[in-house]
C-alpha cells in the first residue's frame, strides 16, 4: 500500500462534491457545539490527515453501541466508517471473517504501533481466566490487553465498557470488569449510555480526528461536551418541574399534558448525557419526549440502583429491599418509641422514688 | 471569698472535683460556683448559633422531604408563572447556605470563644476519668445510677452524642449536600471544585442524593432524642439545661460539691 489516503481523498473518491464536503464539515462542527470558525479547520484537517486507524473490539456486550453507532446522522455512520476514519478491524462491521480478520486486526496492530485508536464495545470477564467471553478461540481480556499495548488512546463506548452494564450487575458470577480496571497505562475516554447516542460516538471520533486530541475529559473520564450536564439541566419538560406540575400517574391528565415525570421516578436529575439536547434517530425524540422517564442508563452501576421507577436507590446491603425512606422512617419510629416508654419509665421510677423518701421521712418521723 | 457574700463560706469544700478530672469543668468554672450559684457556660454567639441552626435543619428537613416526595401536582397558573417547586428548593439551598456559614462561624468560635465552645468539636478518648463518666451517665439512663450527677457543660453521654450527630453528621450532610448542588450550579463551580469529587466516590448521583436523604434520618433521630433528652435532664438532673441555652447559665438545684 503507497501513502495512506487523507479523508477529503477517500471522499472525492467516494463522489462526493466539495459542496457536499463543505456542508459536512459545517454539521460536524455545529454537532461538536463548534463556532463557523472551525469549519475551515475541520476541512483543513479533513485534507491533509491521513486517516486514523481505529481497532473495534467487541468484548461481553450486546452490539447495541454498534446499532446507535451506524445510525449516526451528523456525521452520517458511512462517512465515519468510510471517509474519517479507517476502520481496520470490526468483527461486527467488516467484510472478513474468520482468520482474514485476524490477520486484519494482527496487521494493524503492526503497522501503526502507538498510532491508532482501540475503540472497546463491552467489557472483558476475568473469572475463571477470562473464559465466559472467547473471540478467535482466546479469552476476550486477552486480545484487550494485546490490542491496548500499542494504543494510543481507547475509547469505551457504553456502559460496559465504561461501568460494568448489567453483565457487571451484583452478583456479577463472570466477574466482568469495565476497561478501565483493567487497561490502567492508557489515556481512556469513556462514553457510557446503553447505547451511547449515535452522534455522541461519531463527534467523540471527529473531535479526536481534527485536533488530533482527547476532548477535555471530566472527573469520571467523560466528554465534558455531552456528559457535563444532566438530562433533568436541558429537559423541555424543566418548567412543569419549577412549577411542582408532575405526572402522577402514567395514564392521567396530567402525563397526556407532558408535565414532568419526577414523581414517576424519572432519572434525568441524576444523569449526566446528551439525550435531552442531541436527542435520538436524528434528533427525533428521547425518552421523556415520548413520555418515559429516563433510567439512568449512563450513570456507573444502573443495572444496580433500584427499579428503572424510583429515584430512591433500594439497599440491597441491609439484608432486605429497603430504601432510605423505609430505614428513616423505621429509625425514627423505633427512636420515637424508645423515648416515649424511657419517658413512661422516668416518670414511674422518680414517682416512686419520691414516695419513698416520703415513707422513709414519715417513718423517721 | 469576701464577707459581703450572701453564701454561707465553706472555704473546706472543694466542688465538682470529678468534673475538673473529667475535662467537664474547669478552675475558673469552680471559683465562679463559689461567688455566685450559676456558672456561664454558652455565650452569646454559642447560643445563637445553636438557635439558628435548630431552625435551619428545621427548613432544611422539611424541603428536602419534599424534594424526594414532592407535593400534590399544583394548578395555579401556567408553568412559567408557577415557581411552587421551585420556592421549595429555593428555601432549601438557602437554609443550607446559612446553616453551613453558621457552622463555620461555630468552628471559629470554638477557637476563640471560651473553654465550653469547644466541647462540641474535641472527645476527650484519652481521658480515663472521662469514661468513667459516660459509664455512669449510661447506667443513669438505664435507671441503674440512683442519683444523677452535675454537670456544667454537655455531660459524657450527650458529648459523644453531640459530636457524631452534629459535629460529623453535619459536616456530612453540608459536604454531600453542596456536592449535589454542584450538579445544578455546573462544572466549575465553586460547589463543584470543592466539593464535586464526592459524587464518583460513592458511585454516581443518585448514590450520593440516598446517602443524603438518610442523613436526613439522622436528623430526624437525633432531634427525638435531643429534645427528649434536653426536657428529662431539665426535669430529673441536678442542673439547669433548657434555659441554659436561652440565658447562658447553668444553675444547680442543689450544693452538694459533688
Amino acid at each position: 500500500m503507497s501513502q495512506i489516503e487523507t479523508f477529503y481523498d477517500v471522499m472525492r473518491r467516494q463522489g462526493i462534491t466539495r459542496r457536499s464536503f463543505m456542508k459536512y464539515c459545517s454539521l460536524t462542527a455545529a454537532a461538536l457545539g463548534l463556532g463557523p470558525a472551525y469549519v475551515p479547520k475541520i476541512a483543513h484537517a479533513m485534507e491533509t490527515k491521513p486517516r486514523t486507524p481505529v481497532i473495534w473490539v467487541h468484548g461481553l456486550e450486546c452490539t447495541c453501541c454498534s446499532e446507535s453507532f451506524i445510525r449516526s446522522a451528523h456525521p452520517l455512520a458511512k462517512d465515519v466508517v468510510l471517509s474519517m476514519i479507517s476502520l481496520d478491524y470490526d468483527d461486527t462491521l467488516m467484510a472478513a471473517a474468520g482468520h482474514q480478520a485476524e490477520a486484519a486486526l494482527e496487521d494493524t496492530i503492526e503497522k501503526y504501533k502507538g498510532n491508532y485508536i482501540l475503540a472497546v464495545e463491552g467489557n472483558p470477564p476475568l473469572n475463571e481466566d477470562g473464559m465466559y467471553c472467547i473471540v478467535g478461540g482466546k479469552p476476550f481480556v486477552d486480545q484487550l490487553r494485546h490490542a491496548a499495548k500499542d494504543a494510543k488512546a481507547i475509547i469505551s463506548w457504553g456502559a460496559c465498557a465504561s461501568y460494568g452494564c448489567v453483565q457487571a450487575a451484583a452478583p456479577n458470577p463472570t466477574q466482568a470488569t469495565p476497561v478501565h480496571k483493567v487497561i490502567t497505562d492508557k489515556p481512556i475516554i469513556k462514553v457510557p449510555g446503553c447505547p451511547p447516542i449515535a452522534e455522541v460516538m461519531t463527534g467523540v471520533i471527529t473531535y479526536m480526528l481534527t485536533f488530533d486530541r482527547l476532548p477535555q475529559l471530566d472527573r469520571q473520564g467523560r466528554p465534558q461536551m455531552f456528559y457535563s450536564q444532566r438530562i433533568h439541566d436541558k429537559c423541555y419538560r424543566r418548567p412543569h418541574f419549577d412549577a411542582g406540575q408532575f405526572v402522577e400517574a402514567w395514564d392521567d391528565e396530567n402525563a397526556r399534558k407532558g408535565y414532568c415525570l419526577y414523581k414517576m421516578g424519572c432519572k434525568g436529575p441524576t444523569t449526566y448525557n446528551a439525550c435531552s439536547t442531541v436527542r435520538w434517530n436524528e434528533g427525533v425524540s428521547f425518552p421523556i419526549q415520548s413520555g418515559h422517564g429516563c433510567i439512568g442508563c449512563s450513570e456507573d452501576g444502573f443495572w444496580d440502583a433500584g427499579s428503572f421507577y424510583d429515584r430512591v436507590t433500594d439497599l440491597t446491603q441491609f439484608g432486605v429491599e429497603a430504601n432510605a425512606d423505609r430505614i428513616g422512617m423505621a429509625t425514627a419510629g423505633v427512636v420515637g418509641a424508645g423515648v416515649a416508654a424511657h419517658a413512661a419509665a422516668s416518670i414511674l421510677v422518680s414517682a416512686q422514688r419520691k414516695a419513698q423518701s416520703k415513707k422513709s421521712q414519715s417513718e423517721e418521723a | 471569698m469576701t464577707d459581703q457574700t450572701i453564701h454561707v463560706p465553706n472555704p473546706d469544700v472543694d466542688p465538682l472535683r470529678e468534673n475538673v478530672l473529667a475535662g467537664d469543668a474547669t478552675e475558673s468554672d469552680v471559683a465562679s460556683i463559689r461567688r455566685q450559684t450559676s456558672v456561664y457556660v454558652y455565650e452569646a454567639p454559642v447560643r445563637i448559633w445553636h438557635w439558628i441552626n435548630a431552625l435551619g435543619i428545621t427548613v432544611l428537613c422539611v424541603t428536602g422531604w419534599f424534594i424526594a416526595s414532592p407535593p400534590p401536582s399544583m394548578q395555579i397558573d401556567e408553568a412559567t408563572h408557577q415557581f411552587v417547586f421551585g420556592y421549595i428548593r429555593f428555601a432549601h439551598f438557602a437554609a443550607a447556605y446559612i446553616v453551613t456559614i453558621g457552622f463555620l462561624g461555630r468552628i471559629y468560635w470554638a477557637i476563640v470563644g471560651n473553654y465550653h465552645a469547644r466541647q462540641l468539636f474535641i472527645v476527650p478518648v484519652w481521658n480515663r476519668h472521662y469514661w468513667k463518666e459516660v459509664i455512669h451517665e449510661i447506667r443513669w439512663y438505664f435507671f441503674l445510677a440512683k442519683d444523677p450527677k452535675k454537670y456544667v457543660g454537655h455531660n459524657p453521654l450527650a458529648h459523644i452524642a453531640m459530636f457524631g450527630f452534629m459535629t460529623l453528621g453535619l459536616t456530612f450532610m453540608i459536604v454531600s449536600g453542596f456536592a449535589l448542588y454542584s450538579e445544578g450550579a455546573g462544572q466549575g463551580s465553586w460547589a463543584d471544585t470543592l466539593f464535586g469529587w464526592v459524587i464518583p466516590l460513592v458511585g454516581g448521583s443518585q448514590a450520593l442524593h440516598g446517602l443524603h436523604h438518610l442523613g436526613m434520618w439522622m436528623i430526624v433521630v437525633f432531634i427525638l432524642i435531643h429534645i427528649y433528652a434536653a426536657i428529662r435532664e431539665d426535669i430529673l438532673s441536678r442542673q439547669s439545661i433548657v434555659s441554659t441555652m436561652i440565658s447562658g447559665h447553668r444553675t444547680f438545684k442543689d450544693d452538694d460539691p459533688n
